[in-house]
């Protein structure tokens, strides 16, 4: 019961925070509608088979991961700025549980991005929003937004130990975006590749939101978006009881 | 039993230097301190920037790994029972920074309320309880970006004490503070004596310690160099009077020739502006103003004054022997 009080106190503490940041903000509207329009753009120039629906989750897929993957490599950055990362080092709870609600506060904002790419579509572009499975599709973006948070948590873990480590988060946009098959199907990718995709949880995600949407096998991709979220729990777990350890013996975590 | 218990207490640094050829260098922040303090002390810790007064803390508090050596808090250990140790003791550290600047402070204590488990029924009544005594009421809607340093640090204060810990650790505290807040502050530190806690301090203020603190460690280049209540601290460094000479110009030579004078136990020297004072302590029983006055034939001479030892004097005198 205190767990989840302090997820639930957690989780609106940092959307309060969120919400007041307006550097935040304006990246969170402007940045998927960009994507959006890019990714419709070249859908239709690369005269592919297929719905623009398809482009258009993809899209809101990057604004998933974008928003992700800033929050968590800003988050403890900006913590250390802030001076309050070493009280959460000292508070009683575990760091991994500390910092979970404000992951997965991260990839909430990030649902955003996914309606704002599709109701731009629907605007500017005229994309019908037909879903095949609705309630699959209700059920697999929440899911998949929270295994991305998950995610999240993990390589938030690694900024503890390493001061400049959030800079790794510039490098790993594009690359993810490309391996989870999101700009363009991961079939036009080199073989060696695919281990990697199904190590990502935005490959399994983008496949069960647009089977949801278009039709095709949702509870497959679905399970593996699960156990790559319960995976990426378990192991940033592990890596903030570590990290933390090494952190207070290597005195890593204020600024000074 | 002791509630707070560092025995040869270490901490070294490791970093590099250099920029293409990086070496590797170690800095010994706290060489080997020990101390106890008990129940319902108010001990201080005293000493000059990077002395290890904030390593020595931060170990305490588990936030840092001794290098060698042990401290109990509570009878727990600070490395394999953090977790324990974390749930009952509260720290403060001075400064601008450790708060979530763009919430109010009513959500920053709700949001340490739950880090520290405090129910949610009693969570409301402890933070108007916390917000009063530190004199936050009426204010704590407001986000803490637009707070004033002393508003900072009695929030400070309010989250460090709101799970109402056994142990407090206060990291200058009043640090920044303007006087009459300062005042405020102390007047806080010793209603939590009053309510039974213990307290560790660090300050640099030599009165907030004589004024507070019922016992003191002066603490230089990581070690001890001298432990006791502040009236032994004055008594055991600065036996007798002082004399304090204004003077122009004197050089080492003339200091070096001061420090021989018979029944001169110290001389420091306190630059201001075109002037010097020098700040001489000398042996209770002897009268040696005419002997000093001597030696500074030549020079310009101000006024001389003769008081009793401060605090202040003791501690110029233990950091100066130690260095």
């Amino acid at each position: 019961m205190r767990t989840l009080r302090l997820i639930e106190s957690g989780f609106r503490m940092n959307l309060k925070m969120l919400g007041t940041s307006s550097f935040f903000l304006l990246t969170s509207v402007v940045q998927p509608i960009i994507f959006a329009t890019v990714a419709f753009y070249m859908f239709r120039s690369g005269g592919r088979n297929g719905t623009l629906l398809y482009a258009s989750l993809g899209a809101g897929m990057m604004g998933v991961w974008s928003t992700t993957l800033f929050g968590s490599g800003g988050m403890i950055q900006w913590q250390r700025w802030q001076g309050t990362l070493e009280l959460g080092a000292a508070a009683p709870p575990a760091m991994a549980l500390i910092y979970l609600p404000f992951s997965l506060a991260n990839a909430f904002t990030g649902m955003y991005a996914m309606a704002a790419t599709l109701v731009w579509g629907r605007l500017v572009f005229g994309i019908p929003l037909h879903f095949a499975h609705p309630w699959l599709f209700a059920l697999s973006l929440p899911a998949t937004v929270v295994a991305l948070g998950l995610m999240g948590l993990v390589l938030a873990s690694t900024f503890i130990l390493y001061r400049h480590a959030n800079a790794l988060s510039n490098l790993l946009e594009y690359p993810v975006w490309i391996a989870s098959g999101l700009v363009f199907s991961t079939s036009l990718l080199p073989q060696w590749t695919r281990p990697i995709s199904w190590c990502l949880p935005p490959y399994w995600g983008v496949l069960a939101i647009r089977h949801a949407a278009l039709g095709g096998d949702v509870w497959g991709p679905l399970g593996m978006v699960i156990v790559l979220g319960l995976a990426s729990l378990a192991i940033s777990s592990v890596t903030f009881r570590w990290f933390e350890h090494a952190a207070r013996a290597r005195a890593t975590l204020s600024l000074t | 039993m002791a509630v707070i218990e560092a025995t040869d207490l270490r901490r070294t640094y490791r970093t590099t230097t250099g920029v293409i050829r990086r070496r590797p260098l170690e800095v010994e922040a706290v060489r080997g301190i020990s101390f106890t303090v008990e129940q319902g002390e108010l001990f201080g810790l005293l000493g000059p920037n990077g002395a290890g007064k904030t390593t020595t803390i931060k170990m305490l508090i588990t936030l840092l790994l001794p290098t060698s050596g042990g401290a109990r808090v509570l009878g727990m250990d600070v490395v394999d029972e953090a977790r324990e140790v974390r749930k009952r003791i509260g720290y403060v550290f001075g400064g601008d920074r450790g708060l979530y600047e763009r919430l109010s402070a009513r959500d920053n204590l709700r949001y340490f309320a739950e880090l520290y488990g405090v129910s949610g029924k009693a969570q409301r009544n402890r933070i108007d309880e916390v917000l009063e005594l530190v004199g936050l009421k009426g204010r704590e809607q407001e986000r803490v970006e637009g707070y004033s340093r002393g508003m900072r640090q009695r929030l400070h204060i309010a989250r460090g004490i709101l799970h109402d810990p056994e142990v407090v650790f206060l990291d200058e505290p009043t640090i920044g503070v303007d006087p009459v807040g300062a005042r405020e502050l102390r007047q806080t530190i010793a209603d939590l004596i009053a309510a039974g806690k213990t307290v560790l301090l660090t300050t640099h203020y030599m009165f907030e310690a004589d004024a507070l603190c019922d016992r003191i460690a002066v603490i230089a280049k990581g070690e001890i160099v001298g432990e006791g209540t502040p009236a032994a601290l004055k008594a055991g460094v600065a036996e007798g009077r002082v004399t304090e000479i204004e003077v122009f110009g004197v050089d080492d030579g003339v200091l070096s020739r001061l420090r021989v004078v018979d029944g001169v136990t110290a001389v420091t020297v306190e630059e201001r502006d075109q002037k010097q004072l020098l700040v001489v302590q000398c042996a209770a029983d002897r009268e040696l103003t005419a002997p000093l006055l001597a030696q500074l034939d030549g020079f310009e001479v101000g006024r001389v004054t003769s008081r009793e030892p401060t605090l202040e004097d003791a501690y110029v005198a233990l950091v100066g022997a130690g260095e």
